[in-house]
Order: C-alpha cells, then structure tokens, then sequence
C-alpha cells in the first residue's frame, strides 16, 4: 500500500545511526518481521529514486489522555551513508514522507520448539528487533550482533528487554567480543543440543560466512539481502540476486524485491 | 464540460492518450493495486523475447541527479511463459495491452510478430529496435535506417495488428530512422528508448554497473526526448507515442503540443506506482482549466 505518514520523532541513536517513528495505517501492523519500505525522501527529482529500509519496528500509540485516538506507527533504524539517508536525517517531527509498503517476503518464523539464534552485522540490525519480538512469543532467542566499533552495534538494550539473550562482537574490540561475531555463533551451534533456525541480516560478507556455516552443519538458515532497488514491486527487474543454480551459463536469477528480501541461505549463491 | 480525452492510436481506440513504458510497468499486473488500469489509455509489457532472458549481472541500476542508469539486460519470461501466465491477466483488463517484444535477427523478430498477432488478448505491437544494452541485440537494427526498416517490413508481413515502432535515440539522424520505419508499414512510432550512458564509481575507479554502460531514463532526459519528438512529428504522418522523463501531466502535455498523439509513463511509475492514472487525471483537469474541450485539439499545436 502507499500512504503519506508523518514524522512522530527521528532521533540519533549512536554516531551515525538514526532511529525515526512515524504514522502508519492500522493495516499496516500486519507488516510480517523482514518486510520492507520504499521511502521517498523528498517531492523533488533529486533524489529521484525511493529508498528501501527495513521495518524495524511496528506498533501503537496510546495517548495519556483518555478518549484521545490511538495511533498506529512504525519505525526505521537507518545508517546515514549517501544523499538520500543524509536528507531524511534532517526532518523533523510533524514532517511528511510518502511510504510505499510493507513490500516483500518476510521472514519464516518456523517450528516453536527449537532454538532461534539471529545475526545482525551494523544496521543490518534493523529487520531483526521486530522478527525476535515474533520468535521470543514461542522459542528461546539468542542475538549474535556485531559492527566494526561499539558505535556500530545497535539497539541491544530493546534486544534485551525482550527476553533475548544477547552476544556482542566488534572488530577493534570496544565492545563485547573482540573480532567477528560468527566465532560466537559457531561456540553456540557446538553447544547446542536440539535443533535450531539461523536468521541473519547484515553486510554481504557475513551473511556469506554465515550461510557457509549453516550449509556445513545441517542447519536452516535464513538470510535478509540487500539490492539496489529502483521500484520494489517486482517491475524493474533492478534488484536481482544469483540463485544456487546461478552461473554465467546458467543464470538464475531471483528478485529481491518480490520473492525476497529474506531467502533461504540454500536458495542463493555463495562464495565458498 | 468534460472535455474528450480519447485519442486514436493507429486503430486503437484509447480513453486517453497516457500508457505506459515498456519494462517499467512489468506485466501490467505488478501495479494492479497501485493504478485503476482501466484509468489509463493503454499498458505496454515488458519487452519479450522468443526463449526466457536471464539479463545481465548486479548491478544493474544505479541513480544519477534527476534520473536513473539501467543495464537489466532485457530478463524476460519468454513468449511461452507470457502466454500461460500473464495473457490471462490482460484479458481481465478492459484497457488495450501492447506487447513489446524484440529479436536477435529478422527471422527472430518475424517469428514473435507472428506468435503475438495470433493473440487475442494483445492490442498492438510495440517492437524495440533500439535497446542499448544487449551485445549482439537492438543496438544494430536501431541505429542503422535499413536495418530498422527490414525489422519492420518482416514483422509487417505477419501482423495485421497495429505495429508500433519503438526509436532509438542513439543516432544522429532520427528523422531518417523514422521515415524508413514509416515507409517500411509502420502503423506508430514511439520514441524515446533510453539514451546509453555510464557511471563511475571514483573511489573503486570502475563502473558502478556491472555492464559498464546503460540505459539513461527519467526526467533528466525530457529535453532531447522532446526534441526528437517535434522533429519526427514534422516529418511523418504516423501518430507518434512521446516517452522521456514525464513525471506529470505538465510534461505530458509538452509532448502532446509537440506533435505527439500519446504519451507513456516510464521511470515515474517507479517512484510514484500510480503515477499514470495521475497524469491521466491532471491532464483532465489542466483541459479544464484552460477550456479545452478535446485533447486532440492540442496534438502539434505547439506555436513555433
Ligand atoms: C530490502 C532492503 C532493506 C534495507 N534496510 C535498511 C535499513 O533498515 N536500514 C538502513 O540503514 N539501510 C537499509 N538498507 C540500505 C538502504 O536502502 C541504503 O543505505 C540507502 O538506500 C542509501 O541511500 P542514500 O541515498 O543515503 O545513499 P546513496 O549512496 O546516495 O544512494 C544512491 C543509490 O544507491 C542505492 N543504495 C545505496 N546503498 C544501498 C544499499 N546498501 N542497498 C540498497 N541500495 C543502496 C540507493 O537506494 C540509491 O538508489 C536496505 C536496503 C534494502 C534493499
Ligand atoms: C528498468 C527499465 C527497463 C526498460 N525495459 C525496456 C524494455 O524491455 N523494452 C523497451 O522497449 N524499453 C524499455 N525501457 C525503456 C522505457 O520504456 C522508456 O522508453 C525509457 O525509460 C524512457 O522513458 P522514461 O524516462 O519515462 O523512463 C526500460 C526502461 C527502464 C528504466
Ligand atoms: S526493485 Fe524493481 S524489481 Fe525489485
């Protein structure tokens, strides 16, 4: 659906990480963990594209004062890298943004009685706090978060207040672990007795380590993709991803946009 | 007074002159829940080919101010596929379908041609000489007179639906390209198709897409789309689709008073999925403000 919301708050969470409420539908709370929006930044031609974020959160407001309307939101967590994400960080509450969305294929929240472990590199954090406030209703949850400084790992207190047991690993060691956040996952799938779904978002590189590693042990893994977008309704044919079975004599090539941005890690192609 | 929005595209009667673009409208019903299809003149497919298309590698598309870079390399489901799974959509829709299609060679070309005219279901046929992206594709035939014209006549000799001529603007003389496709039994020219272009990323010094180079679309490329228009409208008596960077009913309006009879809606759809039927509506609406009672009465008024 497209509908016009506005701004309720837009605040910096860490250096570079903004965290933005806004209006939305009541249909909207049906938006499934790992949906996306296309967001247009502004009414002009520069930007002229929509840009995708995930959902990170969905929700009500409920006024202090009683008898006053409730007000359905959702929210983004966005990383300022270009001319689009530096514009949207500067408005303000009350501003107006024309969103296009839920879009996409969400997440799996598979079987209740087996463990949930999630992976979230940088702001690819964003999808996940909606999909383990879903898992932590039926399954135990452990989030694995990592960024290259403390700047980059976000959120963890929201994590923890849902219950979600929480692993942190940065690569100069200023917070948590020092290195990359898959040494703790593969220490968690050693201990681990029963079964158990990966759910991952975060740059190219670790989705890529955490796909190997799911393949090697057996274990159902789901990944969140990123592609440049310029429609998200499966028009432009822009956002591809290769498939398993791709290569350059047989392409195969999925769509983002429509049949993703979660796949199963199986589904796509990996460097080994 | 209402004012007449309809217009007559070489037999096809259309309630107003707004269609929209090939490849960026998929098979019309990506966009069912953002455009009333039967709001708008007419729909164009994705551009078909005779065996299913992978495309090219990632990336394929990339921003530039005021417009976008694309190099998706013509992905298709291929004929067959279009028949099963999507013709049975267009039937549903009271709004004339045009099938873009294109070829590697004539017989190619020919082939399609013939395969879609046997099709209820499509309107008209809209053949794209003029792709930029694929090697061995369009490129050729667009951009050479004689070659655009032997497409043209061998698509001709299978197909008596009317057969729209998509232009490349790619060439020094689009004034010839469109006469010899005229002359060949075109029924309509369209222009334009995109305008090759490239980007470059400074800091990994390498092209931002995959296939180095693509095809330039949105607003930034109205001005040159509006040129070719007013040039090939004055030199033949076909009815022209105008296409380049119309993002509302004021550019649409451009292209009408510089000769051309429709219009289609291409990169806007993408930022904005209704933006065809809002076009369709603003244009009425701007008729009625300036007290013009039929749209037609605008094709080619431009004062010069
Ligand atoms: C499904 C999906 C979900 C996403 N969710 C989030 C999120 O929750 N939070 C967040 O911070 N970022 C997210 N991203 C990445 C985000 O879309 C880009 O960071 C953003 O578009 C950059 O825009 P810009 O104008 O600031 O950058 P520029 O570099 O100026 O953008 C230029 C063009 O490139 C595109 N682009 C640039 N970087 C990316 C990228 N990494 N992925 C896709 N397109 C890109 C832009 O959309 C734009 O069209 C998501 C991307 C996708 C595909
Ligand atoms: C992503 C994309 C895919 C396109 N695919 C086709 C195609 O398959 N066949 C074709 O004839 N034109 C294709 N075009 C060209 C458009 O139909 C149109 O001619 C061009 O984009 C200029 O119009 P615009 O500026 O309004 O987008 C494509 C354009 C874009 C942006
Ligand atoms: S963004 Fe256009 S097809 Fe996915």
């Amino acid at each position: 659906m497209q509908f016009t919301s506005m701004i309720l708050s837009n605040a910096e969470v860490s250096p570079g990480y903004w965290r933005m409420r806004m209006t939305a539908p009541p249909e909207f709370a049906s938006a499934a963990p790992g949906q996306f929006v296309m967001v247009r930044v502004n009414g002009a031609i520069d930007p002229l594209l929509r840009r995708p974020f995930g959902v990170f959160d969905v929700g009500v407001h409920i006024p202090a004062q009683s008898g006053a309307m409730t007000q359905p939101y959702f929210e983004m967590l966005y990383r300022v890298v270009g001319k689009g994400t530096a514009m949207l960080s500067t408005l303000h509450k009350t501003d107006l943004l024309d969103i296009l969305g839920p879009l996409g294929k969400g997440f799996d929240l598979g079987a209740d009685d087996e463990e949930k472990l999630i992976v979230g590199g940088g702001v690819g954090l964003a999808p996940l706090y909606l999909l383990a406030k879903e898992l932590v209703k039926k399954s135990p949850v452990r989030l694995f978060a990592g960024g290259r400084t403390r700047d980059d790992v976000l959120c963890i207190t929201e994590f923890e207040r849902l219950g979600v047991e929480c692993y942190t690993a940065t690569e100069d060691g200023s917070l948590g672990e020092c290195g990359l956040v898959t040494e703790a996952l593969l220490r968690r799938l050693d201990a681990l007795d029963g079964k158990a779904t990966i759910y991952a978002c975060g740059p190219h590189g670790m989705l890529n380590a955490v796909a190997n590693i799911a393949a090697e042990r057996g274990i159902s893994c789901q990944v969140s993709l990123e592609g440049y977008m310029a429609c998200g309704v499966g028009a432009c044919l822009g956002c591809v991803a290769p498939g398993h079975k791709h290569s350059p004599e047989t392409p195969d090539f999925r769509c983002v946009c429509t049949e993703g941005p979660v796949f199963e890690s199986g589904e796509l192609k990996w460097r080994d | 007074m209402k004012p007449d929005m309809t217009v007559n595209l070489a037999g096809m009667q259309l309630r107003n002159p707004v269609m929209t673009a090939s490849g960026t409208f998929g098979y019309g019903e990506e966009f069912a829940e953002y455009v009333d299809l039967e709001k708008i003149g007419a729909f164009v497919t994705k551009g078909l080919s005779l065996k299913p298309r992978a495309g090219n590698p990632t990336p394929r598309i990339v921003e530039t101010p005021g417009g976008m870079l694309n190099a998706i390399g013509l992905q298709n489901v291929g004929i067959d596929a279009f028949i099963q799974k999507k013709v049975p959509f267009l039937q549903s829709v009271n709004t004339p379908a045009i099938a873009n299609f294109f070829g590697n060679t004539i017989d190619e070309y020919a082939e399609l041609a013939g395969r879609l005219d046997q099709i209820p279901e499509v309107a008209g046929l809209e053949v794209n000489i003029s792709c930029p992206n694929v090697k061995q594709g369009g490129i050729v035939f667009g951009t050479d007179p004689e070659c655009a014209a032997s497409v043209v006549k061998a698509c001709r000799a299978v197909t008596s639906k009317p057969l729209i001529v998509k232009l490349s603007p790619n060439v020094t003389d689009v004034v010839a390209m469109a006469k010899a496709c005229e002359d060949a039994g075109a029924d309509c020219l369209s222009l334009i198709n995109t305008l090759t272009g490239m980007a470059i990323d400074l800091n990994r010094r390498r092209p931002v897409l995959a296939n180095i180079t693509g095809g330039f679309s949105g607003p930034a490329i109205k001005p040159v789309a509006l040129r070719m228009v007013w040039q090939v409208a004055k030199a033949v008596k076909v009815p022209i689709i105008g296409i380049g960077g119309i993002m509302n009913a004021t550019d649409a309006l451009e292209f009408i008073l510089a000769g051309a009879t429709a219009i289609q809606v291409g990169t806007a759809s993408f930022i904005n999925p209704g933006a065809a039927q809002q076009i369709a509506v603003e244009m009425e609406a701007w008729l009625v403000e300036n007290g013009v009672d039929d749209i037609k009465s605008l094709i080619g008024a431009l004062e010069t």
